[in-house]
């Protein structure tokens, strides 16, 4: 096994996690290679050491601090709580509702039947309209003049 | 997770119990300051509080746990709130620490130069973890203090297995590098790796 091989499966040997056939490989190589020897040693060491830094207690007051936080909490978060989750949000779902009812409650002019039937009277009129001029300059007959009397 | 989930409130406390202590640790080491760290374990707590109704077991809790802390923690370091920029670069003890030194000082006996030696180990060791880029770092306290699987600290860390692999081997390199002369100094221990539970340890 090559030195670069090593770096892969060395992270493993070292937490004891490795296949045997891995840590095999591992110990068959470092018996031959100084170099990837030391750094195992040295990969121990780091581990052993990291096991002296002592550990970290929470204070006392972290209990408390916790519980007083959780006790703000609410019990039980129902689902319109997830899908509204501002007062300003829940107004303007209230508002977009009211524009919808009162949108879908206007009154929709379409045409209708009579309308219809207007129109179509109003088609079959046309030539009357298009002779408009004519009949508009068509004056009044007049009396006709008494006839000439020799 | 799931009597938690089911509004059991003394699952919870278990809960609370069980990971109070690693998870502060584990974001004290990330954070380097204890106030943080314990407010940032609060805010993991409560998380998980808010989200017990909508839990999956589709993953390990200590993985869905440690992620949401490893976010938090690393978004605090990101964001630079919590630097403590004041202190100077070579203060790496607590104050709990540095007043025993303090006290220890006027004392000549030979325990305390043993104790100040400790000190000063521990100290370095710190600063060798405290260098480590934060996702690096992140890694090794997963792998080391929380014993997580590979799957499990990728899982956490939003990578790959493999690249958690490379992230794990360059920081052991870092340290082994950084810390070189503490394991001369330990004497030149000989280590080799003895299969027990699962797990390595040194033999002398």
């Amino acid at each position: 096994m090559s030195c670069e091989r090593m770096e892969g499966r060395l992270v493993a040997y070292l937490d004891g996690r490795a296949k045997d056939s891995d840590r095999r490989a591992v110990e068959s190589h470092i018996a031959g290679c100084a170099a990837c020897r030391a750094r195992v040693q040295g990969f121990h060491g780091v581990w052993d050491m990291l096991g002296e830094l002592p550990e970290h207690e929470p204070s006392p007051a972290f209990d408390v601090r916790l519980r007083a936080r959780l006790a703000t909490e609410p019990v039980h978060q129902g689902f319109w709580s997830g899908v509204l989750p501002s007062p300003r949000f829940a107004m303007a779902v209230t508002v977009l509702a009211l524009f919808c009812v009162w949108l879908s409650s206007r009154p929709i002019s379409t045409p209708t039947n009579a309308s219809n039937e207007a129109d179509f009277r109003m088609i079959q009129d046309l030539p009357v309209l298009e002779n408009y001029d004519f009949l508009s300059s068509f004056d009044v007959p007049q009396p006709a003049p008494p006839p000439l009397r020799d | 997770m799931l009597g938690v989930r089911a509004g059991d409130e003394t699952s919870f406390e278990l809960l609370l119990q069980r990971y109070r202590v690693p998870l502060v640790n584990f974001l004290y080491r990330m954070v380097r300051d204890s106030a943080q760290a314990e407010d940032l374990a609060q805010e993991v707590f409560l998380r998980v509080y808010r989200a017990r109704k909508d839990y999956a077991p589709s993953a390990k809790f200590t993985t869905w746990l440690f992620r949401i802390a490893t976010n938090l923690a690393l978004n605090s370091i990101r964001d630079g709130r919590h630097r403590q920029m004041d202190v100077s670069i070579d203060q790496t003890v607590d104050d709990g620490e540095q007043e025993q030194a303090r006290l220890d000082v006027a004392d000549k006996s030979p325990n305390v130069e043993h104790r100040l030696l400790e000190l000063d180990r521990a100290a370095m060791i710190r600063r060798a973890v405290d260098s480590l880029p934060d996702k690096q770092r992140a890694a090794v306290l997963l792998h080391k203090y929380q014993e997580m699987d590979y799957s499990d600290i990728a899982r956490a860390l939003d990578c790959s297995e493999s690249a958690l692999k490379s992230l794990l081997f360059r920081a052991y390199e870092t340290l082994r590098i950084q810390l070189a002369p503490l394991v001369v100094a330990g004497g030149g221990q000989t280590f080799r790796v003895v299969p027990n539970n699962g797990r390595a340890e040194r033999a002398l």
